[in-house]
């Protein structure tokens, strides 16, 4: 069974209708990467699985380990395994990193980290950000470390990471991605990548990926295949789909 | 936290637990001394033995049969005549506490006061000077609160500081009235060079009518004012809080921050003042407002008056609903909309924007979670 099935998914913002007939299989411990040029759905698949209420199912359904959640509120969501590493995540001011960390690991907010918690927060070079308010004066890079540290905090059975690698220099994207790739061998989770340069899938292995375009998922392949026909043919080339 | 009844034997078990709420502890190392006013009754005053010749605490009518020179502060720095609460104070004045730091005396723990009123439609009027010699420093919890079961009141408070040369003064004070109690404190500052007053104020509880608008005039070269409010309206309350800073010495700085709540139908004015007299003045304003409810009100009212070339005075307003992305971000790491609504408003009363020592910073964080102000 597919840990998770995308159905005929239609979504719309306010009156734009953003995917069309989106349909996508995810099966158990699968790493799968989505590419796609700026604008074309990626992020709002993603919000939409997150079930922030912004994003509109218009049509279609979202079957998540046997059940149908497309109605399901974020919190059930988050409940039932389903954890995501925004391509924005917001400033809230007075909330600190810790805070969030203690929050994502179902612990008040100002309980001590423990050794695990330390050990993830150095290695994702965090230490000096615990007390600052999340996102708040963060650079691209800080704010990407600081959300994938919280999905991973969150322990969940299905990653979404919207472009992990998106400002992170390259040396604290090999320690990151190492991390995450751990945590999805030892976990068997199963995780959705958006990446635009698959600088990523150089250390978290995916053997599928789709392109979404103009908000609807073309061209399943190897994520290596898909990417080199996208050098080739460009996106537009792309979604004709030339890969044997 | 401590019970004061261990050493206040004299007052009721009830008052003392009242007072705990708004900042009052036992004498101890944690205290450096202790004012306790019930009604226009000195209750009890003390000062922590290790602190003795490093400041004076009384009752104001004891202060004036002290030193004459008291009477001479007294509405040096508020007009008596400013309106008819000053003037209901200074034509029957009921107490009120004088603290003196005493000269080049750095006082490591605070000096405590609570102001209570325990009795029925009683109408409080007390009137404070604070002074901070030349070269001291020290912090001030002060609580006003009123009895448990007291229903209406009023409680009109003058406070005059006098912040010497070099000296730093933090001075906190904690209200937690109740629904049907109008509150008018009148209070002002005078700062001499480079001195330093930091004045913090909370009201989280709900209140009838509170209006108020302390100031401070940084006549001193390098004197430093700074005025932080935390405010949570509830139902009709009608809170109209300001800070105003005239900059008049060389150098002289002032900030004035602002964070208000206000949910049901309550209305809360949040005003900020800053007057540029000197060209070397620099001053900030900064008043956010969150609305929790459809008829609740918030108006920003930044005044910045730049009348020296040169002076340099900024301020910058934001008034809305908690912002829904906020709202998703909590709640896609666990946590339900009303507990994800409780930590951004509990993050927006955040109390590091205090500049309180770090102690007494979670000591007024927890003092804050204990209040059990709402949260949405």
């Amino acid at each position: 069974m597919a840990l998770l099935k995308i159905k005929d998914l239609s979504v719309a913002s306010g009156r734009k209708v953003i995917l069309k007939k989106i349909d996508l299989d995810i099966e158990q411990h699968e790493t799968f990467a989505i590419f796609g040029p700026n604008g074309s759905g990626k992020s709002t698949l993603m919000n939409t699985l997150m079930g922030i209420p912004s994003y509109r199912v218009i049509k279609g359904s979202i079957i998540y380990r046997g059940k149908d959640i497309t109605k399901m509120s974020i919190l059930e969501r988050v409940r039932l395994g389903i954890g995501v590493s925004f391509q924005q995540p917001p400033e809230v001011k007075g909330v600190t990193l810790k805070d969030m960390a203690n929050i994502c690991q179902g612990k008040k907010p100002g309980t001590e980290l423990d050794e695990e918690t330390m050990r993830l927060v150095r290695t994702f070079k965090l230490e000096d950000f615990l007390d600052r308010n999340i996102n708040v004066d963060f650079s691209g890079g800080e704010k990407k470390r600081a959300d994938l540290l919280q999905v991973l905090l969150l322990k969940p059975r299905l990653l979404m990471l919207d472009e992990p690698d998106s400002g992170v220099d390259i040396v604290s994207l090999k320690l990151i991605c190492q991390e995450i790739y751990n945590y999805i061998k030892k976990s068997k989770a199963s995780a959705i990548i958006i990446t635009h340069q698959g600088e990523v899938l150089n250390y978290i292995k995916a053997k599928r990926a789709c392109i979404l375009y103009d908000g609807g998922n073309y061209c399943y392949h190897s994520p290596q295949k898909i990417l080199k026909d996208i050098r080739e043919n460009g996106y537009e080339g792309c979604v004709n789909c030339r890969i044997n | 936290m401590c019970k004061l009844q261990d050493k206040l034997k004299s007052i009721p078990a009830k008052l003392l637990k009242e007072a705990e709420n708004v900042g009052m502890e036992q004498e101890g190392p944690g205290r450096s001394a202790t004012y306790f006013q019930t009604d226009h009754q000195q209750a009890y005053t003390s000062i922590n033995r290790i602190y003795k010749g490093k400041l004076e605490i009384m009752d104001i009518r004891d202060a004036l049969k002290k030193y004459p020179w008291v009477k001479k502060l007294m509405w040096k720095t508020v007009d008596k005549d400013k309106d008819e609460y000053t003037k209901a104070a200074a034509d029957m004045p009921g107490g009120g506490y004088f603290i003196r730091v005493l000269k080049g005396q750095k006082l490591s723990v605070p000096i405590q006061s609570c102001l209570m009123i325990t009795n029925e439609s009683f109408r409080q009027k007390v009137h404070n000077i604070i002074i901070a010699e030349e070269g001291s420093e020290a912090n001030i919890i002060t609580g006003c609160v009123q009895e448990h079961n007291v229903r209406i009141a009023e409680h009109i408070g003058i406070s005059e500081f006098f912040i010497k040369k070099n000296a730093k003064l933090n001075f906190t004070m904690i209200h937690n009235w109740k629904k049907d109690t109008k509150v008018r404190p009148r209070s002002a500052a005078v700062q001499d060079d480079n001195s330093t007053f930091i004045s913090n104020y909370i009201c989280l509880r709900p209140v009838k009518d509170l209006q108020m608008y302390p100031a401070s005039l940084c006549k001193g070269k390098g004197s430093t004012a700074r005025f932080t409010s935390l405010l949570y309206a509830y139902e009709n309350s009608l809170i109209d809080v300001g800070s105003k800073a005239v900059l008049e010495g060389d150098e002289s700085r002032a900030e004035i921050i602002s964070r208000v709540i206000a949910r049901d139908s309550s209305t809360i004015y949040s005003r900020g003042m800053l007057v540029g007299n000197n060209s070397k003045s620099k001053g900030h304003l900064e008043c956010s407002g969150l609305l929790l409810g459809r008829e609740a009100r918030v108006i920003a009212v930044p005044e910045l008056e730049g009348n020296s070339y040169g002076s340099d005075l900024s301020h910058e307003a934001a008034v809305g609903k908690i912002a829904d992305k906020e709202l998703m971000y909590l709640m896609s790491r666990g946590l339900s909309e009303e507990e994800a609504t409780s930590v951004i408003i509990r993050g927006f009363l955040d109390t590091k924007i205090f500049g309180l020592p770090e102690h007494l910073q979670k000591y007024i964080s927890s003092l804050m979670d204990q209040m059990k102000y709402a949260t949405g």
